[in-house]
């Protein structure tokens, strides 16, 4: 009787709960689905371990069972001794070994060459400043400028080295773009650097992943992993600085002082304060991978950053109409325009 | 032991004492080792600025710690085998006493060496100051 009532429940139970895990299943944030061999071999590596893993929880219950079950006397002491030997001591030390054998190649970062392309991010409350340069350009040490700065959005080549150099400029900050390898700190003060190859193209996100502030769940950046002729061409294009109208929206971005925060390139606005605006046009979302990049989504933002990223330090500027407010929305969109990728 | 009717006809490995102290000789070697590699490794990759083509001294000092350890096992190893009464050792003799920690010792030995291995491997998987 009571079992023909638990079992429906206990169906119920497991069925919510698979369904609540699986809804968090999808393509592009996520290490069940890799793009990159860092992500693919630790994909790989965890499968492994969990098949292993629940092929020795059987065979101890196995055992358990059979141990219960013998028959008076049928146990001996010397029989439990060796099996504690064999199963406790020298079966775990050699499949230790063996994983530890396997897995530590994988550790090895990957050798790079003075050609790879380097990425240098910067985590900021709360968005990410991109910079783009060779290594044999000198272009991250000051020294020349970047091939191209950009924020919030990272392109790759596929099947080729990419050197990641992070850091932060305000607390602590993690990069973490699961599908192509492991997160990694960003503190300020110091550069980490991430090794990474991506190895299918496709358009991916990558987030925040060490608490930093209010807007930290709202951090976040799209990642699109190119076919390296594809990239060399949109690297190439992203450089000429886009062709913008001298409009209300020009007048408008020059009466409201938002050069000194942020850059666009070929005009005189070429702060570093907040994200590069030169390619907004380009970008898949708005504010850091949080808005469908539309029109009055970008006006309702300016007139009121908190409102989608509460911590923000970009100013509200509410006393722009939203008239105003969407025709500085278009013209920063001209990117698109006059550039498309 | 002194009343050991065999007296100095015991051999070398016999006549040592055990005690608490020589039981943590394998673990503490372990340690050893386990810091010994890490302070090698930040050394090493500081001073050349990459990983050694051949890590001598590491490998000297990895030999080192297992020689110890297994010498530290083969003794306890042979002062389990001394006559006495069968496992457990759980009488207030010196025998019994001898035997439990030489057991003891021996396991701890035995979980030491691979410990050390362990220590050891990246040394030979990785080979990278990154």
């Amino acid at each position: 009787m009571r079992k023909s009532i638990a079992a429906p429940s206990v169906t119920l139970a497991s069925v919510t709960v698979a369904t609540l895990v699986l809804a968090g299943c999808n393509g592009h944030q996520s290490a069940l689905a890799p793009f990159g061999l860092e992500a693919r071999s630790t994909l790989w590596l965890t499968a492994v371990l969990a098949a292993g893993g629940s092929v020795i929880a059987l065979g101890m219950a196995a055992i358990y069972f059979v141990a219960a079950r013998a028959p008076e006397g049928k146990l001996t002491h010397q029989s439990g001794m060796r099996l504690v030997l064999w199963l406790g001591a020298v079966v775990p030390t050699v499949v230790l070994t063996a994983l530890l054998v396997w897995a530590l190649p994988a550790m090895r970062p990957l050798p790079t060459g003075d050609s790879d392309l380097h990425i240098r991010v910067e985590g900021e409350q709360f968005w990410w400043r991109v910079a783009y340069a060779r290594s044999d350009d000198k272009g991250l040490n000051g020294r020349t400028e970047p091939l191209l700065l950009s924020a919030n959005e990272v392109r790759l080549p596929v099947g080729r080295t990419v050197v990641f150099e992070l850091t932060a400029t305000d607390v602590i900050h993690s990069f973490w773009i699961p599908g192509l390898a492991g997160k990694m700190d960003m503190i300020p003060g110091r550069t980490n650097r991430l090794v990474v190859k991506a190895e299918k193209p496709g358009t991916y996100r990558g987030v925040c992943a060490e608490f930093c502030g209010l807007s930290h769940a709202l951090m976040a950046f799209d990642v699109i992993a190119m076919e390296p002729a594809a990239f060399d061409a949109w690297l190439t294009a992203a450089r000429i600085p886009p062709r913008r109208t001298q409009d209300r929206g020009a007048a408008l971005f020059a009466r409201e002082g938002c050069g000194s925060c942020h850059a666009l390139a070929g005009t005189s606005a070429q702060a570093r304060i907040g994200p590069d605006l030169t390619r907004f046009g380009e970008r898949l979302t708005l504010g850091a991978g949080i808005l469908e990049p539309t029109d009055g989504h970008t006006a309702a933002f300016i007139r009121d950053p908190h409102r989608f990223k509460p911590g923000a330090r970009m100013p509200a500027y509410t006393h722009l109409t939203q008239e105003e407010a969407l025709a500085l929305a278009r013209w920063l969109k001209q990117t698109k325009a006059e550039n498309a990728r | 032991m002194s009343e050991d009717p065999r007296g100095d006809r015991r051999k070398w490995h016999e006549r040592l004492q055990v005690t608490l102290w020589t039981l943590i000789v394998p673990p503490t070697v372990w340690a050893a080792h386990f810091l010994f590699s890490y302070l090698w490794a930040a050394i090493s990759c500081a001073k050349q600025g990459d990983f050694a083509r051949f890590p001598t001294l590491f490998v000297a000092g990895t030999v080192l710690a297992l020689a110890a350890i297994a010498l530290s096992g083969w003794i306890a190893h042979r002062q389990v085998r001394m006559p006495g009464s069968p496992p457990p050792h759980q009488d207030g003799t010196d025998i019994d006493r001898l035997r439990f920690l030489a057991k003891a010792t021996l396991l701890l030995a035995g979980l030491s060496f691979v410990g050390v291995l362990f220590t050891a491997l990246p040394v030979v998987f990785i080979g990278d100051c990154r």
